[in-house]
């Protein structure tokens, strides 16, 4: 067991870095990718040399971040088969149809548009070349989409059915699983936030080359582009975060709750603006969650259901079957005690079907077939040891969630700020601290993927211990591989992507500090 | 060859010149491409073939094996 225990940890760091070394990658792609189209699309619309050269050092920019991080999704892919083997069996053609349009999407949609994006100057029409970069920039917020489907149908898994016969689960509505309200608002929230993350790294970049009194009409041009894109990825992914809090409410209550460091819920409850969490704090164990707390009353109740006043559930009476609904009669849940029974029993009929089905009997496979399915939603509680055993890590997801919620504030309102200095350019040109706002904005762009990564987290430790929510925990989800083996490769991969991301940033580096000491005004080819 | 040129020609053919002229002018797309090789060589050749084989086809060969195998795994847990 202990082992057990071991190669889950280990498989699950390796998924967590690979995951998120990727994502270092893919949100600039995003973001910078929507940039570069707007200005090209300026440039078209003003036939400015300066605004064709602004585009084409963007989009250098965005092509060295483009090259160094393709491909290092496919390692997590490479996880699945090897670390996941169980999971990825039991998932079969719903998550291999996803990524599979992903795949089609990306190498076709991405990898000729991409092309003509940067061989295509003087070959193709402008307007062609403006639709390329386009594309380019949709074809990569695509991809995003079936990447993001898939993981959403692993936080909801929707559009399914359970053959006992194969093991498997068979998709039934490709439209419930691409368009489940779980996948919609991971998507939107999730490329939006990357646009917001493009939007900072112009400012960020611009702040360092004014700071450097380098090409200073380049700077204002790019911050227009970049603050604008900035703050309207800011607001929108501020009004999905509100949407993915009432879908996390809905289908992922254990999360909510975590994410509030909320044990026992109520009607009118009020959400933690800034807390510190009890670090001997268990379930049921009647110590105050929170050694301090700053609250918003009526706060929780209304992000997680758009009424002040509605009953939100914490941690112990998710576990005790304990909700609520408008007007206070109770809400029939069911206690995970029940669920793990539930789950257990679901487990022998999964035994005696394979029985029947060896013994030819169809009509008892057919009607255990009907028994599994109805009662699939408590699967995966077959394997829990306790219901605490349901609970995710408490701190971890509090503190990321609280992180991210107060750096995307702070964004809007950086954000927000450089696009006053955009259209009141003396504020800041006059200003005695201009300084000390170019650095501001240096240090915003290691915050905002420090905002994207917390994010991640918080979507991925709060669902703990699922590997699908309710379906598979992780522990019946690995392979029967030892820890020795996962260690290993965790650690060949810490290397390799810490030599890609330094290779990263330092073309990125070499590039930005080279071409701001051209004339940017001017195009050079 | 000229941009004159370049539309008197087929298709294919531009296509073709599109991406010869656009890696024979590359700069810094050179560097990208020697590190896009031997990331995809390092991932590819290296990791997926030594550290990250299919975990159940290494223990079964059909597909009704696999099934046993993962029915194994998830009821009798």
């Amino acid at each position: 067991m202990e082992e057990l225990i071991n190669v889950v940890d280990w498989s699950r760091a390796q998924f967590a870095l690979t995951a998120i070394y990727h994502w270092l990658f893919v949100p600039l792609t995003l973001g910078l990718g929507i940039i570069v189209a707007v200005m090209e699309t300026i440039y078209l619309k003003t036939k400015s040399e300066k605004w064709l050269a602004t585009t084409k050092f963007w989009m250098t920019i965005f092509g060295v971040n483009f090259a160094i991080g393709v491909a290092t999704g496919i390692i997590l892919e490479f996880e699945f088969g090897t670390n996941w083997s169980n999971y990825s069996w039991f998932v079969g053609d719903i998550f291999g149809a996803p990524l599979a349009v992903e795949g089609i999407l990306a190498f076709f949609m991405e990898s000729t548009f991409i092309a003509v994006m940067f061989f295509g100057w003087r070959k193709v029409s402008p307007k062609f070349h403006l639709a390329a970069t386009w594309l380019t920039a949709i074809g990569a917020s695509l991809s995003a989409l079936w990447i993001l489907v898939a993981n959403a149908w692993m936080q909801y898994p929707t559009g399914c059915e359970f053959n006992p016969a194969t093991m498997r689960n068979e998709m039934t509505s490709f439209a419930a699983v691409a368009l489940s309200p779980m996948a919609m608002s991971k998507f939107f929230h999730t490329v939006l936030s990357a646009w917001a993350l493009g939007g900072v790294f112009v400012c960020g970049v611009c702040g360092w080359m004014m700071l450097k009194k380098r090409n200073l009409d380049h700077c204002w041009r790019s911050l227009k582009v970049g603050a604008w894109v900035g703050v309207i990825g800011i607001v929108l992914t501020m009004i999905t975060g509100d949407t993915s809090a009432v879908t996390v409410a809905k289908y992922q209550p254990m999360k909510l709750a975590a994410m509030e460091g909320l044990y026992k819920g109520n009607h009118d409850q009020s959400i933690v603006a800034f807390g510190i969490l009890n670090p001997s704090k268990q379930a049921f164990d009647n110590q105050d969650p929170y050694l301090f707390d700053i609250s918003i009353p009526y706060g929780l109740s209304f992000l997680a259901t758009h009424d002040f006043h509605a009953f939100v559930p914490g941690i112990e009476d998710i576990i005790n079957g304990v909700s609520y609904d408008a007007e206070g009669n109770p809400v029939n849940t069911v206690p995970y005690a029940e669920r793990i029974e539930r789950g257990k029993q679901l487990q022998e009929m999964m035994a005696q079907y394979s029985a029947a089905m060896n013994g030819g009997n169809n009509l008892v496979q057919d009607s255990l077939k009907n028994a599994i399915n109805a009662d699939f939603k408590h699967f995966g509680y077959a394997y829990l040891d306790s219901p605490e055993e349901a609970i995710p890590n408490v701190p971890l997801t509090f503190y990321t969630f609280h992180f991210m919620v107060t750096v995307g504030g702070y964004l809007l309102l950086f954000l927000l700020l450089a696009l006053l200095f955009v259209y009141k350019p003396n504020i800041l040109n006059k200003a005695k601290w201009a300084k000390w706002w170019h650095i501001l904005a240096i240090i915003t762009i290691p915050l905002t993927y420090l905002c994207s990564a917390s994010g991640w987290i918080v979507a991925e430790v709060g669902r703990q211990p699922w590997t699908i929510q309710d379906l598979m925990p992780n522990k019946v989800a690995i392979s029967d591989l030892s820890a020795g083996y996962v260690q290993t490769t965790f650690w060949i991969f810490a290397v390799v992507f810490t030599a890609l991301l330094i290779a990263d940033i330092g073309i990125i580096c070499k590039q930005i500090s080279k071409k701001s000491q051209t004339d940017l005004d001017t195009v050079n080819d | 060859m000229s941009d004159r040129n370049d539309n008197q020609q087929g298709f294919w053919s531009r296509v073709f010149h599109l991406y010869y002229d656009g890696f024979r002018s590359m700069t810094v797309g050179k560097t990208l491409w020697l590190i896009i090789g031997i990331k995809l060589f390092i991932f590819f050749v290296i990791i997926k073939m030594i550290f990250f084989p299919n975990f159940l086809n290494t223990k079964c060969d059909t597909e009704q094996e696999k099934t046993e195998y993962v029915r194994h795994q998830l009821v009798d847990r």
